[in-house]
């Protein structure tokens, strides 16, 4: 709702949004400058702003470290693998019930949201002891798997709101002209429902990435990724905070450059397309 | 419409996903109520038996319970009300004909990828540390005494954490539906001398509902199962002060080993999840049929 307004006005507001924006960025910016910063320079009091000598040495050291690049890579087999083993279950599901609606759609839908909030911890007892039964504990499998389960509702529902606005004339022409089930969804279906797949699939790595009940709670030292690395990384009385810094940024950098790009569609996607 | 095959296709389409989240659902469920009624702790494997509830009678028993259901509540609402209306008032402020819109989205939207873990690491160590953190920086700086934000206030500064990671989504949210209202109607009222808080009140708010709802519902069903920000920073201390009902069940079996006692406390958290669950599936409910 642009309006006319008078030039003072606009820079007024202009000056007080950007305010508030770096007041909610700047403990992102805060950790990153902290990151390129000597551990003395890190804990200097006052605070220095900007370091004198500014080093991406903490970068080296923590990559160097012996287990960084492990956490590293499990969070991305992770939240890639059950990402992707979530889309293969869902796709076929969302589809049928975006096209092929019955009387009981809208109920299994709510149901399968309803998963949602059953609390974590209920399930975690069964999950932990059979986790451990059958050796899936401590295991990126056994957490794809855990996770994969989590986000299917969200999975499903995303997918549903995109292909309901697929026009289902389309459809039904490209069955008139004989097109099988199998090409119908090859030909046809799928480049239509490509970007809603593709927003699905960037919102869901996203949260699987971030993830920071399974992972702390299925893991030890083997599969942890690296949201439970920092959550047990320990910075007794700020002798790390440099260190500490740059493994978080680190950690959090790929999904950040991520979310930017998907940020228009994180709305639609998260709200199940009630708010766009 | 459309043929039988077709029919049957869909079904088996769907058997999958409802197949997982069914087994997903149930048998964890149904092997929490079993144990919630046993004897079963890790470290005397040997000594087992029935129980019946008092398990759970322990919990109601407990007054740190009531205070883990205080503090769950507390967490979600505190953290419902101050992004919700921080929310409101920053996608109003950025909604105006500001320069540079694209990266200020960008910059507002960032905190909520940042994973829970860090999130907390940086407010715990880089902000709140009473020795080496800014804001103890900025009290010394007033000649004050550094607050300590994780040992007096550790449920507040919880709070306070998750909001931030929070704030975003609500704000892009906001930001999202207030775009799509028409200006005349706005213009409208702004010539029929509309106050700034008429238009508010009775334009801007109603168009925002919807959006509020939502909201809601998704931060809910998020903010219930807070677990990462707890654990890396208060440990759900000092006491119990900062320990929620699921961190609480998470002490009883990850590091009490109490596998019966805290199943039983998984079912209590279930029924209440359920009781708010409830509430919220009614309200989105409504919104979604229209």
């Amino acid at each position: 709702m642009a309006r006319a307004q008078s030039p003072r006005r606009r820079l007024i507001a202009t000056l007080a949004a950007w305010g508030v924006a770096l007041t909610i960025f700047f403990p992102v910016l805060w950790m990153v400058l902290t990151s390129f910063k000597t551990e003395a320079s890190a804990v200097a009091m006052p605070p220095e702003l900007l370091s004198a000598d500014w080093t991406l040495e903490n970068y080296a050291e923590v990559w160097q470290r012996s287990d960084y690049p492990r956490f590293f890579w499990n969070s991305v087999v992770i939240s890639i693998g059950s990402t992707l083993l979530g889309l293969a279950i869902a796709i076929p599901a969302a589809w049928s019930m975006a096209f092929v609606p019955g009387k009981r759609t809208k109920d299994l839908l709510m149901w399968m949201l309803s998963t949602k909030m059953m609390p974590a911890v209920a399930v975690l007892i069964p999950l932990y002891l059979v986790f451990q039964r059958i050796g899936l504990f401590d295991t990126k499998l056994g957490l794809i798997l855990a996770l994969m389960l989590m986000n299917l509702p969200i999975i499903i529902w995303m997918l549903y709101t995109y292909f309901k606005e697929i026009p289902a004339e389309i459809l039904e022409a490209a069955r008139m002209d004989g097109a099988s089930l199998w090409s119908e969804i090859v030909y046809v279906l799928t480049p239509m429902a490509l970007p809603g797949i593709a927003s699905t699939m960037l919102l869901n790595i996203i949260l699987a990435w971030n993830e920071a009940f399974w992972t702390i709670t299925l893991t030890t030292t083997k599969a942890a990724p690296l949201s439970a690395f920092i959550a047990s990384f320990s910075a007794p009385q700020g002798l790390f905070y440099a260190k500490l810094s740059a493994a978080s940024a680190m950690a959090i950098l790929p999904i950040l450059i991520l979310g930017w790009f998907s940020q228009k569609q994180l709305v639609r996607g998260l709200t199940f397309g009630a708010v766009k | 419409m459309s043929t039988q095959s077709t029919r049957l296709a869909a079904r088996l389409m769907v058997a999958p996903s409802v197949f997982v989240l069914f087994i997903w659902m149930i048998v964890p469920l149904a092997m929490t109520l079993y144990f919630s009624f046993r004897f079963y702790r890790l470290l005397t494997p040997e000594r087992s038996g029935w129980v019946g509830f008092n398990h759970y009678l322990w919990f109601l028993n407990s007054p740190d319970f009531w205070l883990a259901i205080f503090n769950t509540l507390a967490l979600v609402g505190g953290v419902l009300v101050i992004t919700v209306i921080l929310g409101v008032l920053i996608a109003l402020l950025i909604d105006q004909p500001v320069k540079g819109q694209g990266m200020l989205r960008i910059l507002v939207i960032s905190p909520f990828f940042v994973m829970p873990p860090v999130a907390a690491s940086i407010w715990e160590n880089l902000f709140m540390h009473p020795q080496n953190g800014l804001f103890s920086a900025i009290t010394r700086g007033f000649g004050m005494q550094p607050i300590l934000f994780l040992e007096d206030y550790p449920l507040w500064s919880v709070i306070g954490i998750v909001s931030w990671e929070w704030l975003p989504f609500a704000t892009l949210i906001f930001l999202t539906a207030l775009q799509s209202l028409s200006s005349e109607q706005l213009e409208a009222a702004e010539m029929d001398g509309a106050s700034p808080f008429n238009r508010f009140r009775y334009i801007i708010l109603p168009h925002l509902t919807r959006a509020i709802t939502v909201v809601i519902l998704i931060q809910t069903i998020f903010l219930l199962g807070i677990f990462g920000e707890i654990f890396t920073t208060t440990q759900g201390g000092p006491g119990s002060a900062s320990t929620t009902l699921p961190y609480m069940i998470f002490k009883q079996a990850i590091v009490a080993k109490d596998i019966g006692r805290a199943a039983a406390g998984g079912i209590i958290a279930v029924i209440l999840a359920n009781i708010v669950a409830y509430f919220l599936m009614r309200g989105i409910g409504r919104h979604l049929d229209n």
